[in-house]
């Protein structure tokens, strides 16, 4: 009897509880792990943004949210695992926070009828919507960040690359590869040389790629990095002197963690970004007064206004938006995952909507269609002061050279459509 | 008292010498199997089976693949990762290649072509022994996850590296890409483990798995009594590698279905199915089932309980998680350094005396 009892009562437990609520969102985080210094902050913007709704607002639209928070560690199998148990909660949105992941949830999101929303990471040809109709990575992607940090170049250097010598620093997965396509295109037309250096995971032991740095001289170093990998590959520019306005990060090398450690050498650094940096906004004012004062921020509470937590924030705000525009739609409380889909389908972020929210000009205004679900790729590029410690905008938000990169999404997605078998269309 | 041998005789050789000798535990395994095979394909879902069964069910193919290996035959090896590697892009390649032929064949072939890639690595065995194979087993893993991610021909040239599983039917019935049935994807998985333990069992009680055994216990010994170390040694690479090529297969065609093969096959892999096969128990079939079950289904369990029913903070249940399995393996190589095989050895043998032990 004994014994039934205990394994009844592991098989509830092995079994994934259910949970009870109107809106539900959940969190593929990781707190844990080589990558847990980047995965805090984002998943704490994420969840702080969420309580703020409903201590404020009462949810959204009045349905409150419940956020399901589950630990990946940043881990394919555990994201797998993840996504199966959460699921079956009427999940509205997968933001797994990791390209491994994305595309292991892109065919069975797919199957499934859930919305995925990979915000700047994923698969890139994603952006089409007509062939990925339940995947969305706007407002931006790897190849407009590759393309922008391109045209930055350009600017930087009187309008010309030619001759030039870029490196580009790699985490050696799909994630880090994910530009080099972009890349390659571009050197073609502007003429640059490119020189690829990976770094496999978890990035601790960059000398020789910084060794080849040193020996080469490229002109300019890009990095495609996330987790320890990046504060590395900081201090190793620093070590060897690296002028370090000539390295400019993608989006998730741009955060506070991956450039403190390197301490006043790791001043002039550029990362790009999609979305506005500090705590400068009125909305953080509301976030001091209902969550943090409330006792309720996540994790430590201590991240607020950080680069990673501002994302974490957008991209929950973006999920939210999302929601309001679907049920507006359908009319309706209570969303299912193909409502949520449409809502997202028909986002369209205008600088009102955003000031209306409390944090006007904190990223670019842009719409999603069928045709198009990666936004417009509106990208600025920011740069480390390490005197005062923060991070400053230095452009505006650029848009990316689609006259590249719209081929390559097309043959992409046309490849991928071909490969599982999808005829494109919007119905 | 439930293992009554009283009046259970045997009156061939044949009988005497099966794998389960006793009534009970023989009716027991029909059990499990019929419930396996007949019962639990009617009530499983999505969710227990890709979290729970498949990766039971593939880590126990790569464990009795290892199993052969380290606990019949005596040769470290810290290369499993980067065999399972071998087996998912052999299943990829083959897949992409013929994609009229079954997937059931390309599971098969990718394990042989895991054979011959063992035998390759398993070369240096010959002049070697213990932690220098163990290390010589460690060049295979970082070499292979290396090859997979230098050479754009076993991916196919795609842009992101990753290799992704086509849909592939087997009957009609799709058992990889993304519509699959859990049904479908579970009974594949479970044909092949069981084929994969009931040769695994037949070798090692049989001629070839003496041998091995003689090799592990004392090489030169064995070479004096006519065992040929050069044949018994790659015998015993190939066919654990073979198995673990399977594993490899199904762990990218069927559970995951997108694999980046330094993420998924790197070291951690290696450790992971040698630690089942310590805990379960070395030269054991069903120490590698119990090992497997051990490293699979702990961690979820403590996650569910933990975070499902405490509702602690996801990042204080993962680090829990970690420090609770590690205790517990300290705890059970204390109690018992064979591992858990050895316990329920220990616990049939209780049973048998039960309720009135001398």
């Amino acid at each position: 009897m004994k014994l039934k009892l205990i394994s009844a009562a592991v098989a509830a437990m092995i079994a994934a509880a259910p949970a009870m609520a109107e809106l539900t969102f959940t969190a593929l985080s990781y707190r844990t792990g080589p990558y847990a210094a980047n995965g805090i902050p984002f998943a704490d913007g994420y969840q702080d943004y969420f309580t703020l709704l409903n201590e404020r607002d009462g949810g959204i639209g009045g349905e409150r949210v419940n956020l399901v928070e589950c630990e990946t560690g940043y881990n394919t199998e555990k994201g797998v695992e993840c996504y199966e148990s959460t699921k079956g909660t009427g999940a509205l949105v997968y933001q797994p926070l990791s390209t491994g992941i994305t595309y292991q949830l892109i065919p069975k999101a797919t199957a499934d009828g859930i919305p995925v929303h990979s915000m700047g990471y994923g698969r890139t040809s994603a952006k089409n919507g007509e062939v990925f109709r339940n995947i969305f990575n706007y407002p931006a992607n790897y190849w407009d960040g590759a393309s922008v940090a391109i045209k930055h170049l350009l600017d930087v250097n009187g309008g010309a690359l030619d001759g030039k010598k870029i490196a580009l620093v790699y985490h050696n997965s799909a994630y880090g590869k994910e530009p080099i396509r972009t890349l390659e295109e571009l050197a073609k037309k502007h003429g640059f040389e490119l020189m690829l250096l990976p770094v496999d995971h978890p990035g601790q032991e960059q000398k020789s790629q910084w060794l080849q740095i040193r020996r080469e001289r490229p002109d300019h170093v890009l990095m495609w990095g996330w987790g320890v990998m990046n504060q590395v590959a900081i201090q190793e520019a620093v070590n060897i002197r690296y002028p370090m306005e000539n390295f400019i990060g993608i989006w998730w090398s741009g955060s506070e963690n991956d450039v403190l450690p390197a301490g006043d050498g790791a001043n002039g650094y550029k990362a790009l970004t999609f979305h506005n940096t500090g705590s400068n906004f009125p909305l953080f004012e509301d976030i001091q007064k209902y969550v943090v004062g409330a006792g309720k921020a996540a994790g430590a509470g201590d991240q607020i206004g950080t680069a990673l937590y501002n994302r974490g924030l957008y991209a929950a705000m973006l999920a939210a938006e999302a929601a309001k525009t679907a049920q507006g739609i359908h009319n309706t409380g209570p969303l299912t995952p193909a409502q949520m889909r449409d809502g997202m389908e028909n986002l369209e972020i205008t600088e009102e909507k955003m000031a209306a929210l409390g944090l006007p000009g904190f990223g670019p205004s842009f719409k999603v269609s069928c045709q198009n679900h990666g936004g417009d790729g509106l990208t600025a590029v920011v740069q480390w002061d390490a005197g005062a410690k923060q991070w400053n905008k230095i452009t505006d938000f650029i848009a990316p050279d689609a006259d590249v990169l719209n081929p390559l999404v097309e043959a992409d997605a046309a490849a991928y459509a071909a490969e599982s078998g999808i005829t494109p269309g919007c119905n | 008292m439930f293992y009554r041998e009283a009046g259970d005789f045997k009156t061939s050789y044949k009988a005497d010498s099966q794998t389960f000798p006793i009534k009970f535990d023989r009716y027991r395994y029909y059990v499990v199997l019929f419930v396996a095979f007949a019962l639990i394909p009617l009530v499983i879902n999505d969710y227990w089976v890709n979290a729970i069964f498949m990766p039971f069910l593939i880590y126990s193919i790569a464990a009795i693949g290892l199993n052969i290996l380290v606990g019949y035959c005596g040769q470290v090896s810290l290369g499993t990762g980067g065999f399972m590697a071998v087996g998912a892009y052999a299943v990829y390649k083959l897949m992409t290649a013929f994609p009229e032929v079954n997937i059931f064949f390309h599971v098969i072939l990718a394990g042989g072509i895991t054979a011959f890639v063992g035998v390759l690595f398993g070369l240096p065995s010959l002049r070697i022994k213990g932690f220098y194979l163990a290390v010589a087993t460690l060049a295979a893993q970082f070499f292979l996850v290396w090859l997979f991610n230098r050479v754009p021909w076993f991916y196919n040239y795609s842009a992101s590296g990753q290799i992704s599983a086509p849909e592939r039917t087997v009957f009609g019935v799709e058992v990889t890409g993304a519509n699959t049935d859990a049904w479908a994807t579970y009974l594949f998985c479970l044909v092949f483990t069981f084929v994969c333990a009931l040769i695994a069992r037949n070798l090692t009680r049989g001629a070839q798995g003496r041998k091995w055994m003689a090799i592990r216990d004392m090489d030169i010994a064995a070479e004096i009594i006519g065992v040929d170390p050069l044949k018994a040694k790659l015998s015993a690479f190939a066919v654990s590698s073979f198995f673990v090529g399977i594993s490899g297969a199904l762990f990218f065609a069927v559970y995951l279905g997108a694999v980046e093969v330094g993420e998924v096959f790197g070291i951690n892999k290696s450790f992971l199915v040698l630690f089942m096969v310590i805990i379960g128990g070395l030269g054991s079939i069903f120490g590698s089932f119990a090992g497997a079950a051990f490293l699979v289904l702990l961690p979820v369990f403590l996650k569910n309980a933990l975070v499902g029913g405490l509702g602690w903070p996801t990042d204080l249940a993962a680090h829990l998680e970690f420090m609770i399995v590690g205790a517990l393996i300290i705890v059970f190589l204390i109690a018992e350094p064979h591992g858990l095989a050895q316990l329920w050895r220990v616990a049939k043998e209780k049973l048998r005396l039960w309720p009135f032990p001398h």
